[in-house]
């Protein structure tokens, strides 16, 4: 999204916080991917990648990789004590049967009831679903980390969403460049706002109608 | 659809052998994930053969260079079923231009869509993809009171994988995250085709370990390695 890599760590960064020691976690390509540099390893966390690897660590020393095990983004990676690999069936049982604590997920537009669409731009972008559907709708929490408003500065946060969907009403929290919102039953809950970003500035690049939380608070 | 021949004891053979059940318009299941664990040897033979017109059934496209987005990138393969081809831009822009026809299963269906096929299962009842184009046209079930989408099973005339070992009975052990999908890929071919790194004789692998009983393999190649460049180097 054309986004510098500062801001997307103070995403990432942003993203981590929702982490707790000992969680499921499965991140997905793009920015999502940079959350776990976020994680100190004392924290225990196990993370999923689909391609049948639980439990992956940091990236191997240069020289150190072993091409085959690698992330879902087939990049190399380490693993942790108590690491499993297992088949794609398996991999994704553990999605489907919701052992998945939280995924963090990109988005191309969110609803304001959390439908994600994030897999198609008919005939122009043909990425394809991936792991995405399941993601989306079996883990126990989805965090999605985007851009706030698309590259033509149009919001992505939109009433409903315009783009084929991914998944029905699954995202729990929005984090963007801009702001971090909640998905809640009554609606979008506004909680925090990235600087030199405010309250209205968020409100002006966001379609759907947002609620501010009683203290909304700004992230440096 | 069902092995009927009995098949050897001894099933290491030659490339070319394998090639003799690869033809123009055939239907090629392959193991991997973004190319690792697709199989280098037997996609470099038929880049060579130049067999056409193929029906490819895999997780994903690779990238063009690496893996079996080679084949896609040549322009050999008329229809994909894949969970993405995102990786791979020349298999977007031949889907964009009508050259390449993909139907797209989510991930995780499309894995166990193909563990039935191999298993000799009839369907899979799935609620993922439900309210998105994924269920477009499918058969629903009601499974006490929820609604499924009905997906059907998928094999290949040849399945392809790629393992890290294999005895000569074509049990297989692969190597980490490598496995993906090749044992489900494995299963559901009428020929599975298994390419490794390394050949033992039967009793050398311990049964415990094996992934892949040998029970679904019909012949074994030596691997020459994997011979493209990975994106991350």
């Amino acid at each position: 999204m054309g986004m510098g890599i500062d801001l997307r760590n103070r995403m990432a960064r942003r993203a981590a916080k929702e982490i707790e020691p000992g969680m499921i976690v499965n991140l997905g390509i793009g920015i999502p991917s940079l959350v776990s540099n976020h994680i100190p390893a004392v924290m225990q966390v196990m993370f999923q990648a689909e391609n049948g690897v639980l439990g992956m660590g940091e990236s191997p020393e240069e020289g150190e990789e072993n091409p085959m095990l690698c992330n879902a983004a087939g990049f190399p990676v380490s693993i942790v004590p108590g690491a499993s690999y297992f088949d794609s069936a398996t991999a994704f049982g553990i999605i489907r049967s919701g052992n998945l604590d939280i995924t963090i997920l990109g988005g191309l537009e969110v609803s304001e009831q959390g439908d994600l669409a994030n897999w198609i731009v008919p005939g122009k972008r043909v990425p394809g679903i991936g792991g995405a559907m399941e993601l989306a709708q079996k883990a126990k929490k989805v965090i999605v980390l985007m851009s706030h408003v698309n590259k033509h500065g149009a919001p992505k946060i939109l009433p409903e969403c315009q783009l084929p969907l991914t998944a029905k009403a699954c995202v729990d929290i929005i984090i963007t460049d801009r702001a971090v919102i909640e998905v809640t039953k009554k609606g979008l809950l506004l909680k925090e706002v990235m600087a030199p970003y405010t309250v209205d500035d968020v409100i002006k690049n966001t379609a759907a109608e947002l609620k501010l939380s009683d203290q909304v608070t700004t992230l440096s | 659809m069902q092995k009927s021949k009995q098949k050897p004891v001894n099933k290491v053979g030659t490339i070319h052998e394998a090639l003799s059940y690869i033809h123009d318009g055939s239907t090629l299941m392959f193991g991997g994930f973004g190319g690792i664990g697709n199989p280098p040897t037997l996609i470099d033979a038929i880049l060579e053969k130049g067999t056409k017109d193929l029906t490819l059934i895999g997780n994903d496209a690779a990238f063009p260079d690496i893996g079996i987005g080679r084949i896609v990138s040549r322009g050999l393969v008329k229809k994909m079923i894949a969970s993405h081809i995102g990786s791979n831009p020349v298999a977007g822009q031949l889907m964009t231009d009508g050259k390449l026809e993909v139907e797209f299963s989510p991930q995780g269906t499309l894995a166990e869509r193909i563990r039935a096929g191999g298993v000799g299962l009839k369907g899979i009842l799935v609620d993922v993809g439900l309210g998105s184009m994924v269920e477009e046209g499918k058969q629903k079930v009601t499974v006490d009171g929820k609604t499924c989408i009905l997906e059907k099973p998928l094999r290949a005339e040849v399945s392809i994988v790629y393992a890290k070992k294999a005895d000569t009975f074509g049990n297989l052990v692969y190597d980490t995250s490598a496995r993906n999908t090749s044992p489900l890929v494995a299963m559901a071919g009428d020929y599975t085709i298994a390419e490794v790194e390394e050949i033992v004789p039967s009793g050398e692998l311990d049964p415990e370990c094996v992934v892949t009983p040998g029970i679904f393999v019909d012949m074994i190649i030596q691997s020459k390695g994997v011979n493209w460049t990975w994106a991350w180097e």
